[in-house]
């Protein structure tokens, strides 16, 4: 995937470029406002982290807005130390599709820009998700496994859907707790963490092989069998 | 020549604020106290030359208009006569007229076309008044003394002239004496003018002393000091309530930001050096890459954990600054409710514990949705945290007139009476939650929300453990403070 970095302090940068490239990403960065319009609206790219506070005249708000205005739908997340509640709605009405702030884990903005790209691809209304032997049919709103019927609760079945829309993707604690709950703080009890292990219980519990990962130090992930 | 500096400062630097500048025109002016002086003695001015202008109409005039008429009245009466017995009866009413004028100051003179007086009680007919005068005031000698006299001169056929006057001396010297004594008054009007401004601008320096002795003494540092309302319910009262209430406002938002600064200060510092401690500890003694990993994942949990309190503190001072008030909308509060439960009811079985809720079909609020799903949330986070396996948890709400009431009781060891009070301050965490994770800030952020919405948050024991008892308005209400 290209991504575009628009970032301006050097380290932060620097360190999530590398981190993007590590996960095999084509990086571009532009270190201020101006350059970044320019990259943007000039070159394809499939998502764009966007830093709040910019130099050079351009913040991020401003540069987002005028790449909207001229059509440009690439999915942009928002990397900003502005934190309030209004920040962020603001980021969100300008036309971000995801808002973190800093400081942040770099397993956490990787997985919200694959997040990003993923939603950026709309294939349609889809009527059914099939991982492996799992397939979720959401218009019974029924889950079968190598065939066998499985029964969850309507908040599970949310839950398992979300991880199966990103599946092959790192799921943050935090991801599941906006996505599914739509919930925007950080419960101090690990109650995102009970919920997945209830889940799996019904989904991989019976089976051979798991299909729910945990992925250390980020969250969770959906996929056919362990790398 | 040492002091070089203060010598050459001094007479270089008129004293602000001082007598000299206090002085000039210019300053003075600017000072509203002045300005308002100078007001009132302009309308007092203007009313007193008013009130004069009437006076002089009303006495001097009217005595004028007096004369006028009975000059007028005289020549309609000398016409009639002439019209009916010519010139000799002319003559003869004239003469009868002198004669019958005891006051002596009626004064006719007939003269014939070459000015020679034909009758009359004047010698001569009087130079001043010549073919185009009509009527005029002048000296008139008459039997030897000398009077000012009012004139009007008619003309009659055959080139006939007639002057028919009054004596108006006594009236010359009541007007004197009138314009003397306006004069008089013109001046006692400046004296008590510029006495009533003097007063008006006193008057107003001391309302406004106390408002601005209180400014000052709040500028140099003095929050303590409040301005003097006298009780009277007027202007000035309902400003210094203005004015006290913004500095109450005030100065609790300096306690906020003294007790957080001061809160940062202390508690943050423990777990800073904590992680200070492990990177040096891994820097110096570690032996093996695992071992540095090891440390920097901990350090990097520790600095996770700093993160969070601040985002916690910068949440709360949010609430507080009360900017998202505009976000608040009316909403049923029973789903809400229900999700968290559903959410922390995996979580409470895990631990061992039951959480029954009791939550009624709907429950109508108003405020910020995002805010008390929070706020419930930490309620429901400590009374997890502080359950011992096998209690339960209660979320209990029920809607009443015009408030809706949250409760979650747990059956941990709660709160000591006497702390119960200090709670909800930042930081503080009670001897039964030292060796529990958490920041202390929980139970601040839930009375944040609770007083921005205008509600209250209640502990109460519960015998045991905690019942924290949060109350919102059900409809648009005035949030306190």
């Amino acid at each position: 995937m290209r991504i575009l970095v628009v970032e301006d302090d050097k380290d932060v940068a620097g360190f999530v470029v590398k981190g993007l490239k590590e996960a095999g990403h084509v990086v571009e960065h532009a270190a201020n406002g101006r350059d970044g319009l320019f990259l943007a609206a000039s070159e394809g790219f499939d998502a764009i982290v966007l830093d709040r506070m910019l130099p050079g005249g351009v913040d991020g708000l401003r540069l987002l807005e005028t790449l909207r205005s001229q059509g440009n739908n690439t999915p942009v997340l928002f990397l900003s130390a502005m934190a309030q509640v209004d920040d962020r709605v603001r980021g969100l009405k300008a036309g971000g599709d995801d808002y973190m702030t800093k400081p942040f884990a770099f397993a956490e903005l990787l997985a919200r820009v694959e997040a990003l790209t993923r939603r950026g691809k709309s294939e349609g209304p889809t009527t059914k998700l099939v991982v492996a032997d799992l397939e979720m049919d959401l218009l019974s709103r029924g889950v079968k496994r190598d065939g066998q019927k499985i029964d969850l609760q309507p908040r599970e079945f949310r839950l398992l859907e979300y991880l199966m829309r990103h599946a092959g993707q790192v799921v943050t604690r935090t991801m599941l707790l906006e996505g599914v709950w739509d919930y925007h703080f950080d419960p101090q009890t690990n109650v995102i963490d009970v919920h997945v292990s209830r889940l799996r219980q019904k989904v991989d519990k019976p089976f051979p092989t798991p299909l729910i990962h945990t992925v250390r130090n980020a969250g969770y992930m959906l996929r056919p069998e362990a790398p | 020549m040492t002091d070089i500096g203060g010598v050459e400062a001094s007479p270089a630097r008129p004293a602000k604020g001082g007598r000299l500048s206090f002085l000039s025109p210019d300053r003075l002016f600017r000072s509203a106290g002045v300005r308002f002086g100078v007001i009132y003695a302009g309308l007092f001015g203007i009313s007193a030359l008013a009130l004069a202008a009437f006076l002089w109409w009303s006495t001097a005039g009217l005595l004028e208009r007096q004369t006028d008429a009975a000059i007028e009245t005289d020549w309609q009466g000398l016409l009639e006569r002439f019209d009916d017995g010519g010139m000799l009866g002319l003559i003869e009413a004239i003469r009868q007229r002198v004669d019958a004028n005891v006051n002596d100051d009626a004064i006719y003179l007939l003269a014939g076309p070459d000015m020679r007086p034909i009758a009359g009680n004047i010698d001569q007919w009087p130079r001043r008044v010549t073919v185009d005068v009509e009527s005029t005031e002048l000296l008139i000698e008459r039997a030897g003394v000398k009077g000012l006299a009012k004139v009007h001169k008619y003309d009659l056929v055959g080139g006939f002239h007639l002057l028919i006057g009054r004596d108006i001396e006594a009236r010359s010297q009541l007007s004197h004496m009138l314009a003397d004594a306006m004069l008089w008054a013109a001046g006692i009007a400046v004296a008590l003018g510029s006495v009533g401004a003097w007063a008006v601008r006193g008057l107003f320096r001391v309302t406004i002393a106390d408002v601005s002795a209180t400014a000052s003494a709040i500028s140099a540092g003095d929050l303590t000091r409040r301005v003097q309302v006298t009780g009277q319910g007027d202007e000035f009262d309902m400003l210094a309530e203005t004015i006290n209430d913004m500095l109450d406002r005030i100065s609790r938002l300096m306690d906020g930001v003294r007790q957080v600064s001061n809160a940062i200060a202390h508690d943050l510092r423990t777990p800073i050096t904590r992680a200070r401690a492990r990177l040096e500890d891994a820097a110096l003694h570690a032996t093996s890459e695992a071992d540095l990993r090891a440390a920097i994942d901990r350090a990097q949990a520790d600095l996770d954990d700093i993160v969070a309190v601040f985002q916690a503190l910068l949440r709360i001072s949010e609430i507080e600054a009360g900017a998202r008030r505009s976000a608040f909308a009316s909403d049923d509060l029973a789903p809400l409710l229900r999700d968290l439960a559903e959410l922390y009811d995996a979580a409470a079985e895990e631990k061992g514990l039951v959480l029954e809720q009791q939550v009624p079909a709907v429950l109508p609020v108003f405020g910020d949705r995002d805010m008390i799903q929070q706020a419930v949330a930490n309620l429901l986070d400590n009374a997890l945290k502080f359950s011992p396996p096998g209690g339960v948890v209660r979320l209990s709400a029920s809607a009443g007139r015009d408030a809706v009431t949250v409760a979650v009781a747990d059956g941990g060891p709660g709160i000591p009476q006497d702390s119960m009070a200090r709670a909800t301050e930042r930081f503080y965490r009670g001897e039964q939650a030292r060796n529990t994770p958490g920041s202390g800030l929980g139970l601040s952020l839930v009375q944040a929300v609770a007083t921005l919405h205008g509600g209250v948050l209640r502990l109460e024991d519960n015998h045991p453990g905690l019942r924290a008892v949060l109350r919102l308005p059900s409809t648009e209400a005035k949030p306190a403070g």
